[in-house]
């Protein structure tokens, strides 16, 4: 038996029983991945993309209920592009640049996003997270006809795990009873409260907020502008703020903080929350209410990612506060990290210790997510007189002085962070620009028809800037495609800067390795053993 | 741009006497509130996070071995 534990929007992988369930022999799988969320769904893509066998086992049938992640970042875009998926969510999302900031009754300031020019994605756009994971789930089913080794098991519950030094031994129940399965790898990609990590023993520390905060989604055909509305001490929720944005579908994400002492139940009662509604619309537009939620949260990590053959991306590594939505948004850049990785070493041309540098970059990235969400909770709910003297003077000053708004912290976006001082990272023969230095995500730019990211999809890159660099070079096993790019000014200024030419050397997940100011064989031979942890 | 502890500030007496004046009949918490802003304004003309914390820290009174170190200006 396999007990719900929450109902599903759609129904996208209903239980099938398979073969090895009768089979007398135990199967060994390359990759096995727990929870088909947005995280572990985007891995198994990766993966089967690059001709890895993954297999997803989910608990459930389909894709959770509720909008929950709303904001999908531009490096997340970018990443479900190179995956096939990025286009169906953009295709559907909402892309807002206005953002309106008020204090009391009145309007302090707006904002106008404005993204950078000359990038193929908006700085991000809103969509339910359902809708999200059920393009990536269609992506694999087109990838799936075509003969990608992916496969996904639903009502597939792991009941226990057994880790050794080369596998992991697997116990899965399944609504036909229990079945054993191995994996070389076993990637846990089942949420913040990971059952995985609780089997192999691991803990997850970190800091609990005492906050509550109320989403309650809402329907209505409103003519509202599209934009965000963040409040503090509205009249309609007294000593607290507010949140209003759009997403697809003429959904409303209202988010009302509630304090450290809300009753949570008494808050979930409709009639409470249609008042709350009605303070923050007004009483003449009809809705209906679509989905609420009483949250709180916690910033948390795990200490290491990597467990010999077990390894965390996602809420199980990781939990962040929702303010700048780097949840999710974290969660698919540890997989477009991973997923190089593990197929470089399953296919036998990488170190297995190249996995731990999953860890060491991810694990910054993830302190780096949960300090600024820290930051914007401090702001949202000051623990201290000092803490609310200070944001009362940030916000009296951002009505007439610009100065201060960058201080006004109603939550950062999340922006990808650059693997400085990783140890995959090779020479820096440029020095500047400072945006593009070794570790770095690639900043896309306009090239010929279409993006320069387009051109990085795959595995590694030779971009020749101004000059010329070979086509295709085999370094021991480990492929690079090369090709050159005649600048313009959006490239220059983000790849050149004073330089006449460049040759960046790029990784499977578009970070610079290295870069130099010719090309060198000798050196690009050396900074791709770094970058693959051969050296 | 390391923090300046010398004097530096010509008329000096004026400057404490404006400051003075500008709490002249207000609240404890409104006197709270002014200085609080007026970090801010000065923070953001100074524009420089090291020159800040150090700041900070001489505000505090905790590493004033750097403040006072003869080598700086």
């Amino acid at each position: 038996m396999v007990q719900a534990r929450y109902r599903t929007a759609f129904q996208l992988y209903p239980y099938e029983r398979v073969a090895e369930q009768d089979a007398a022999t135990v199967t060994r799988h390359p990759v096995v991945i727990v929870g088909g969320g947005p995280i572990g769904m985007a891995l198994a893509l990766d993966l089967g993309l690059k001709g890895i066998p993954a297999l997803v086992l989910d608990d459930h049938d389909g894709v959770g209920q509720g909008s929950r992640a709303i904001c999908f970042a531009k490096r997340t875009l970018e990443i479900c592009d190179r995956l096939g998926a990025g286009q169906a969510m953009v295709d559907k999302g909402v892309v807002w640049n206005l953002g309106r900031v008020y204090k009391g009754e009145e309007e302090i300031y707006n904002f106008n996003l404005l993204p950078e020019d000359g990038h193929r994605r908006p700085a991000f756009i809103n969509l339910q997270q359902p809708y999200f994971e059920k393009f990536l789930v269609d992506r694999i089913r087109e990838k799936q006809a075509e003969g990608l080794p992916i496969e996904i098991r639903g009502q597939n519950r792991v009941t226990s795990v057994e880790t050794h030094a080369d596998h992991v031994a697997l116990e899965i129940d399944t609504p036909d009873g229990p079945y054993r399965a191995e994996a070389d790898w076993l990637i846990a990609c089942d949420g913040a409260n990971s059952p995985i990590r609780d089997m192999i023993g691991q803990g997850f520390a970190g800091r609990v907020f005492e906050d509550n905060f109320l989403i309650a989604d809402i329907r209505m055909q409103a003519e509202f502008p599209v934009e965000r509305r963040f409040w503090f001490d509205p009249p309609f929720n007294r000593g607290e703020t507010a949140l209003l944005h759009k997403q697809p579908d003429d959904v409303w994400r209202l988010d009302f903080q509630l304090g450290p002492n809300a009753d949570r139940k008494a808050e979930l009662d409709e009639e409470k929350v249609r008042g709350r509604v009605r303070g923050m619309i007004g009483d003449d537009i009809p809705f209906e209410l679509v989905w609420t939620s009483v949250y709180t949260f916690r910033c948390c990590t795990m200490d290491r990612y990597v467990h010999g053959r077990v390894v965390f991306a996602g809420d199980s590594a990781h939990q962040v506060s929702p303010f700048g939505a780097r949840g999710a948004n974290g969660g698919i850049q540890d997989i477009d990290n991973l997923g190089w990785k593990l197929a470089l070493v399953l296919q036998g041309r990488a170190p297995e210790s190249l996995i731990e540098t999953y860890h060491d970059e991810r694990k910054h990235g993830a302190l780096e997510n949960i300090r600024n969400s820290s930051r914007t909770a401090d702001f949202l709910t000051p623990r201290s007189p000092a803490h609310e003297l200070f944001r009362e003077a940030v916000l009296t000053l951002a009505r007439d002085h610009a100065f201060a708004r960058p201080m006004v912290n109603s939550g950062r976006l999340s922006v990808p962070c650059v693997y400085d001082n990783s140890p995959l990272n090779g020479g820096d023969g440029l020095r500047h620009p400072a945006r593009t230095r070794p570790g770095a995500p690639c900043p896309d730019a306009p090239l010929g028809d279409g993006f320069l990211l387009d051109r990085l999809a795959g595995g590694f890159t030779l971009v020749g800037f101004d000059t010329d660099v070979p086509d295709r070079v085999d370094f021991d096993g480990i492929e690079v495609t090369g090709f050159r790019v005649d600048t313009d000014d959006t490239i220059r200024d983000r790849y050149l800067d004073a330089h006449a030419f460049a040759v960046y050397l790029v990784r499977p997940d578009q970070h610079v390795a290295a870069r130099w100011s010719r090309y060198d064989e000798a050196a690009v031979a050396e900074a791709v053993d770094r970058a693959t942890g051969r050296a | 741009m390391p923090l300046v502890t010398k004097p530096n500030l010509p008329r000096t007496d004026d400057f404490y006497a404006a400051l003075l004046a500008a709490h002249e009949g207000l609240t404890e918490a409104e006197t709270h509130a002014l200085n609080a802003r007026l970090i801010l304004v000065l923070a953001n003309h100074v524009g420089d996070l090291d020159t800040l914390t150090e700041a900070i820290d001489v505000a505090r009174g905790t590493p004033a071995a750097a403040a006072d170190d003869p080598t700086k200006t």
